[in-house]
């Protein structure tokens, strides 16, 4: 499993524009994919649980990835963190 | 025969037979079921066929309405195939044995409470695509034929209540030829699909949908903001009159849309478009602007519950830059106050709000505020041809210090290799008398000035303009404001800079004339002015204009001076 941690910049939190962005490329891989927040873990392919975390600027959180694409997986969504300007 | 009011929120006038957009009937009927693998099949049917048509509406919408529009159905796709949302209905079926409809309104409803809660904006509009999604997957389940807007195939006048971006995306465009809607605003999605349809529409005309029927005869004017329904015969031969003198008349103006805007006797002229946020673009473009010399940046920071951040502002100012393609944008800075509150910033009621605290008063005493503007701005400088223009400037230390706090903020910036455009111009709006008078010593400061009309004309004669009883005051050709006017223009050019004007005289067909002739050197106007400003400055002569320029700022009323405009420009038809 890939784990690594992140801190939101973005003014707004982990907002809808971006977090669709996110989901949408999440998608794109076979692993399990999960965002873990104060204990709570979700799918990030599902748009609806990564939003109602509703993760605030200045925030933790975790990314977890598991399964062939695990490697990839992390590193296209780290990417796609930084182009949303979710994390510095 | 009857007739309905409402707000007319795009131009235009068209006849057809009404069609009637009913709201399908989705009541959900809770059941236990036992065949439970059975009603899984069902759902996950019902949401492959939704998805499919969600898909297929993208398509269109994509090619239609652009990338852009066709956004908000990506969100909607992403909700159709939502993991998390699939699970707990399913999870919902098997352990309560629910039928499919009532477990997904349920897991729905929840997820929306979930984000209603959440106090964003962005989670709103969520919300309101969960049920958009939810209202289709229900329509399969229960077998309720959907309208399927995208099947009319004969030219109607579409009636509703309101219009959702899933029904204008399906809309056949060769066959709607206008909207009524029995709620809405100018800004609301309606009128605005309409604007970028170019098909008339009056949206908020209360009882449209239950005093219109399907098939009846409907005329929509959408300059007047009325539907008349099963009009005389009378009254359909004066509109069909109406309807084929303005299509004459916009296909007369067309021809002018990539010409540049020329006088008779050869002086070129600058017409530019005033916008609000970056869908007024469609029009820019559709009317042949040849730059942006008013973008009210206002509109970024109404209609929500805090402060717009400096990525939301970077990235509209961006779209602009790049869609204006290397043509000027004069953009302004904050303009709140007075009749534009922002409640989110709970600035105490004052007795007079346009002699108060407002645009760029209200910036250099809220800097953090100001700074995050400047910082979207200098950051979006590189994308195209930028100046930046301060409202409400009334002394020359006003400028100096808002035009510091720009400099330092680019050498931060510069300092952390951001790249900065070097070429942007600074300069003002010259809407307090103040700076008009003193004009000469602003124009060796500033890049350029631009006349605000509508404020210049309420400071000079003191006419508060949201006060009817003193509108008789509201003179746009009083010689005083002429002579105004010509101090600024004439300052402007002694130093070698350009005057503009960014307020309602400017695509004034009255004023044009005038202004002409004091030397002004660029017109921003709403974008639908645009041509007709351009066939009129075609008819008329620079050398003319000077003289009747002249005579007109030492004539006493304004009443002589529209006088000698209308015997001067007599032979001009428009």
């Amino acid at each position: 499993m890939n784990q690594k941690t992140f801190t939101i910049i973005d003014e707004m939190g982990l907002h809808a524009r971006p977090a669709s962005a996110l989901v949408s490329a999440a998608n794109d891989y076979s692993s399990a994919i999960n965002i873990v927040y104060k204990g709570k873990t979700v799918n990030l392919k599902s748009i609806l649980g990564v939003m109602s975390m509703g993760i605030p600027s200045g925030e933790e959180f975790d990314i977890t990835a598991e399964g062939a694409d695990q490697d990839a997986a992390m590193e296209g969504l780290e990417n796609k963190l930084k182009s949303e300007g979710l994390i510095a | 025969m009857k007739q309905l009011h409402g707000i007319a929120a795009s131009r235009g006038i068209a006849i057809a037979k009404a069609y009637c957009l009913v709201e399908s009937d989705l009541q959900v009927e809770k059941k236990t079921v036992a065949d439970i693998p059975k009603e899984i099949e069902r759902f996950q049917s019902a949401l492959a066929a939704s998805k499919e048509e969600l898909e297929a509406i993208r398509e269109k919408a994509e090619k239609e309405m652009g990338v852009e529009e066709a956004a908000i159905f990506n969100a909607q796709i992403l909700v159709s195939s939502d993991p998390e949302l699939i699970d707990s209905v399913e999870n919902n079926i098997k352990e309560n044995q629910l039928n499919a409809e009532s477990s997904l309104e349920e897991i729905a409803n929840q997820f929306i409470t979930m984000l209603e809660q959440l106090d964003n904006e962005y989670m709103r509009e969520r919300a309101s695509d969960i049920r958009d999604v939810t209202k289709r997957i229900l329509s399969h389940l229960l077998d309720v034929k959907v309208v399927n807007l995208s099947m009319i195939n004969e030219e109607v006048i579409m009636i509703a209540n309101d219009l959702t971006p899933s029904d204008t995306a399906q809309l056949n465009r060769q066959f709607v030829k206008a909207f009524v809607t029995n709620i809405g605003g100018r800004t609301s999605h309606s009128a605005i699909m309409a604007r970028s349809m170019e098909i008339p529409a009056v949206v908020g005309a209360e009882g449209a949908v239950e005093q219109v029927r399907d098939g009846d005869l409907v005329i929509v004017d959408g300059v007047k903001g009325e539907v008349h329904i099963n009009p005389s015969e009378d009254v359909v031969a004066a509109y069909k009159q109406q309807q084929k003198e303005m299509e004459l008349e916009k296909k007369e103006l067309e021809k002018l849309l990539n010409e540049k805007t020329v006088t008779a006797d050869g002086e070129h002229i600058e017409l530019a478009a005033n916008i609000g946020t970056p869908a007024d673009l469609a029009g820019v473009k559709a009317n042949g602007a040849e730059g942006i010399g008013l973008y009210r940046t206002e509109f970024l920071y109404m209609d929500r519950d805090q402060l717009p951040t400096e990525e939301e502002q970077f990235t509209a100012y961006k779209k602009v830059l790049e869609e204006m393609n290397g043509l000027p944008v004069v953009v302004r800075t904050l303009d709140v106050g007075g009749d534009k509150e922002l409640p989110y910033l709970q600035l105490p009621k004052e007795m007079n709000p346009f002699l108060g605290l407002r645009a760029v008063r209200l910036c250099l005493k809220e800097q953090e505020m100001f700074r995050t503007q400047l910082r979207a701005l200098l950051r979006a400088s590189k994308f195209g041809s930028l100046k930046i223009m301060f409202p409400m400037i009334a002394t020359i230390d006003e400028f100096r210090h808002a035009k510091s706090i720009l400099e330092e903020e680019k050498q931060k910036l510069v300092s952390n290799n951001i790249e900065v455009a070097d070429n942007i111009e600074v300069g003002i709006m010259v809407e307090i008398p103040s700076t008009a008078v003193q004009a000469d010593v602003f124009a060796k400061e500033v890049d350029f000035f631009s006349i605000g009309t509508n404020d210049l004309i309420q400071y000079t004669m003191a006419a508060d303009r949201m006060n009817e009883t003193v509108s008789y005051l509201y003179q746009p050709c009083n010689p005083a404001i002429l002579r105004l006017v010509k101090m600024v223009i004439d300052a402007a050019h002694n130093e070698g800079k350009i005057a503009g004007m960014c307020g309602e005289m400017a695509g004034d067909e009255t004023a044009i004339p005038l202004l002409l002739g004091l030397g002004l050197d660029e017109f921003s106007m709403s974008a639908s002015s645009i041509l007709k400003s351009r066939k009129l400055i075609s008819q008329l002569k620079m050398s003319d204009m000077k003289e009747l320029a002249n005579e007109a700022v030492g004539m006493a009323t304004a009443e002589e001076v529209v006088n000698a405009v209308m015997n001067r420009v007599q032979t001009v038809n428009i």
